[in-house]
């Protein structure tokens, strides 16, 4: 065991092809992977035709462009540079942002309650920023589902998407110790980080987006490592959609009954707390949880499309 | 001209980086190297305005030990937009990167010459 | 000058070297973690520019999340193995 270790460590990868071949039954080899892999793309890319195609763009307009290209890139550089170097010096105040910034650092805490100005600022006096933008995430979604979604209605050729499913299983990273056994450790750390960023977001830094990143994180280190039959027992795409949804519609519930009642909004009876406890701040800590779920359903959401093609397994 | 750009170091660094992504954008013809120039431009975007916030000798704006004077902390609100933009960053570069995967798949190569030059015949086939 | 502005400078000039290497490089998996590290460097400017907030984000993100995508799509397309980038470039 020890010399086979030690090759493999110094690079011959010839002995670790040979491992991972005879391990995979009923799949072909690499090899054969490889030639149809080629086969396809020499018939579509360097077939006499397609090569005529490519030759007969003109030259002289390649250079052309490559000419007003390097014209272009210089003359905007120096044209934002010599802006740069009329602004006002770096680190110094700026005396004309007076009022706002003095409105929400000044009554920030009793207003909103929150100790994180930052935080405060984006989820109570700016609420509809953070509510487009939990939007933008979603369709982002949606729109990376259309484009990669695979299912048994639009597997059109048999053997580009046989080859694909095939070697997506060679590359299955599921099995391997290290992984494994460091996953074992970490993720239990990172989803209890990822949950403490997100509930303290008003009273040290983080907030929404940062807790829901580290848990979206945390799901693709414990995908990677167990395997997806582990991760489709709990997150199914009935069970995503939905607790996006339940987060998406408590956001627009919560702040968009402005539009009808107008701009002097309903006295806002949640109390305030004191600041510096968990529980405080009014609105804020239940706003940061929706935008935690959307955020960490998005992350592993695409991870998982880009995989393999769905979100909770066909 | 020179003293003040090396005065305002940060916002002339900050230039410069959108300025080597966008050479990125122009004469890279392949899709990958094409999306790391714009996610390198995005980046030097928001240095430019986060840094219009500083302010030398203040501290973060968390509120601590009950000073809520303004002449304690440094300006918050372009980190309150550059927060949203980060977002919105990576979630642009998920789309372009789904687009890419299915332009492959459609045309097995990744050079946006040979794409443009492969759809006039490709599609005149059908 | 006090040693945060030369440490912010020293950053700065590295984070510059970082995008031109990723501008040099012919390799595709090379260029995407000269990125990922491009990425981290970013953060620890966000801590120095006092915007603790941007920092926690960025790391999640930058570093996290958007090179993870990138990684799989190269793994998708083929291009992570240097041996078969350069067979399926070898056949021109």
């Amino acid at each position: 065991m020890n010399e086979k270790f030690l090759k493999w460590l110094d690079g011959d990868d010839a002995y670790f092809d040979q491992v991972l071949d005879s391990s995979m039954e009923g799949v072909p080899s690499r090899e054969t992977l490889k030639a149809e892999r080629r086969a396809i793309t020499n018939a579509i890319v360097h077939s006499p035709r397609s090569r005529r195609a490519v030759a007969a763009g003109s030259r002289t307009l390649r250079y052309l462009y490559y000419v007003v290209a390097v014209l272009s890139a210089v003359i905007l550089i120096g044209v934002l540079l010599y802006c740069v170097s009329g602004l006002p010096r770096y680190g110094q105040e700026n005396v004309r942002a007076d009022e706002v910034v003095e409105r929400y650092v000044e009554h920030g805490l009793e207003e909103t309650g929150a100790v994180n100005v930052v935080a405060g600022m984006i989820l109570d006096y700016r609420a509809f920023d953070t509510l487009g933008e939990s939007h933008v995430l979603f369709t982002a979604l949606i729109c990376v589902m259309i484009l990669l979604r695979r299912d048994r209605k639009n597997m059109d050729s048999r053997l580009e998407d046989y080859y694909r499913v095939v070697q997506d299983r060679y590359f299955d990273t599921s099995g391997d110790e290290i992984l494994q056994g460091v996953g074992l450790i970490l993720v239990p750390c990172i989803f209890l980080f990822g949950i403490y960023i997100l509930l303290n977001g008003h009273l040290s830094p983080g907030g929404g987006f940062s807790g829901g990143a580290v848990m979206g994180a945390g799901m693709i280190i414990f995908c990677s490592a167990c395997g997806f039959e582990r991760v489709d027992r709990f997150f199914t795409l009935k069970l995503s959609s939905w607790i996006t949804f339940a987060a998406l519609s408590f956001y627009s519930f919560a702040k968009g009954y402005v539009f009808i009642t107008g701009a002097n909004h309903l006295e806002n009876h949640i109390p305030k707390g004191t600041p510096g406890a968990i529980l405080s701040a009014g609105l804020i800590l239940p706003l940061d949880i929706a935008v935690g779920i959307v955020v960490a359903c998005t992350m592993f959401g695409f991870y998982s499309l880009f995989r393999r093609g769905s979100i909770g397994g066909n | 001209m020179i003293h003040n750009l090396l005065s305002n170091y940060v916002e002339a660094g900050a230039i410069v980086l959108f300025g080597i992504g966008f050479t990125m954008l122009l004469f890279h013809k392949n899709l990958i190297k094409k999306l790391i120039g714009m996610n390198i431009m995005d980046t030097g975007v928001f240095l430019f305005l986060a840094s219009m916030g500083y302010i030398s000798g203040r501290k973060a704006p968390i509120i601590a030990n009950g000073v809520t004077d303004m002449e304690a902390y440094i300006n918050p609100v372009p980190a309150g937009l550059v927060l949203t933009g980060i977002v919105v960053s990576v979630s642009v570069t998920a789309v372009m990167l789904a687009l890419s995967v299915r332009l492959y798949k459609r045309y097995h190569t990744l050079d946006l010459d040979d794409v443009y030059a492969l759809s006039v015949h490709i599609n005149e086939d059908r | 000058m006090a040693v945060t502005e030369i440490f912010k400078i020293l950053i700065m000039i590295v984070m510059i070297v970082c995008a031109i290497a990723t501008n040099l490089t012919k390799k595709l998996l090379t260029t995407v973690i000269i990125f990922m590290s491009y990425s981290s460097l970013m953060c620890i400017l966000w801590v120095l520019l006092e915007s603790p907030d941007l920092a926690i984000t960025e790391a999640a993100v930058g570093a996290g999340v958007s090179t993870i995508l990138f990684l799989v799509t190269l793994k998708k397309l083929g291009q992570l193995d240097e041996r078969d980038a350069e067979e399926e470039a070898g056949h021109e």
